[in-house]
């Protein structure tokens, strides 16, 4: 759902690195120099980020739209 | 025995180290990963948390953040002289965390959290601990302590601790090459001489016991401790045993 802080099998820390990562891959760049830039060398830690999905954000719009909707019904 | 530092990168050292047998390179490697002491968040108090997290999923991701450690300054709390449950300032920092989303949503990095003491800080401020949808908030204290690896792996002060055995046909001695990368919690140079010296001083004790004839008691009374108090679940989970025996009560 969100990035896991560190690294499942390693336990690098890992959570500051998946914006930049999204980000820099949905402009374009290789995933495989992403990684090597941010530092991530081995397959382990390379892995958590290749194979996230970065599903809260999608979930975050319910409750937003939650919200509006009362606000809406209340006025 | 010759040790010579061939690297040192970032949060990594390489280093080999000759005129020693596989045992001694495997203790220092296990010492590195599980007795060296680190910071990291032990207790949290949550106060408001109306996230998408459950408290306990909050806990455990605040508890994994690896904090900047001055193990000068503090001591583990087993080992502290307060005696005391939540500890005092030679064994434990105040973090806070107090934030909200208004309008739009917001991610909570861990920058936003207030250290107490300024050189108890996470090792890197972006790191993301939540997020909030608008009007969702989270606010808690923590309590940072030191502790060991092998207690949990929110304290193990490394990610990577290895080391390639170049024996060049003698398995007895031979070249044996560590490469230590450090969460950023210590120095990975501070974490390998801290091993070397809980190394020791384990040695020495055992030695003592020894010298003393009582090395042979311990091993008859030896048992597999159990997990009491502030252990392996104590982050954000309460006491399991006390809300059971409300139930059945009920």
């Amino acid at each position: 759902m969100i990035i896991p802080i560190r690294c499942f099998s390693c336990g690098k820390v890992i959570a500051d690195k998946w914006e930049p990562f999204a980000k820099r891959v949905s402009q374009g760049e290789h995933p495989k120099d992403v990684l090597d830039d941010l530092g991530l060398t081995r397959y382990c830690c390379r892995r958590m980020l290749l194979s996230h999905v970065e599903l809260i954000d999608d979930i975050l719009k319910f409750y937003g739209e939650k919200e509006s909707l009362e606000v809406e019904r209340r006025s | 025995m010759k040790v010579d530092v061939l690297s040192i990168n970032g949060d990594t050292i390489k280093f080999s180290v000759k005129g020693v047998d596989e045992a001694f390179a495997n203790a220092l490697r296990r010492t590195m990963i599980s007795e060296v002491p680190c910071m990291a968040i032990d207790d949290i108090f949550i106060f408001d948390n109306s996230s998408v997290f459950p408290d306990e999923e909050l806990a455990m991701r605040v508890g994994f953040i690896p904090f900047t450690t001055d193990l000068k300054k503090y001591t583990l709390p087993e080992k502290c002289e307060c005696k005391s449950d939540l500890g005092c300032s030679h064994c434990r920092a105040v973090i806070t965390l107090d934030v909200s989303a208004d309008t739009s949503p917001r991610t909570v990095y861990s920058r936003d959290l207030v250290s107490e003491d300024p050189s108890i800080k996470p090792v890197s401020p972006d790191i993301v601990i939540a997020k909030l949808a608008p009007k969702q908030a989270i606010k808690f204290e923590a309590y940072a302590r030191l502790g060991v690896g092998n207690v949990h792996a929110k304290w193990q002060p490394v990610s990577m601790c290895v080391y390639k055995h170049e024996t060049g046909g003698d398995k007895s001695g031979g070249l044996f090459i560590f490469t230590v990368e450090s969460t950023g919690c210590l120095k990975p140079e501070e974490v390998v001489s801290e091993a070397v010296r809980i190394l020791v001083e384990k040695l020495n004790t055992f030695q003592e016991k020894i010298r003393r004839g009582e090395a042979s008691d311990e091993i008859v009374e030896f048992e597999v401790s159990e997990e009491v108090g502030r252990g392996l679940y104590s982050v954000g989970a309460g006491d399991f045993e006390e809300e059971e025996g409300e139930e059945s009560q009920e």
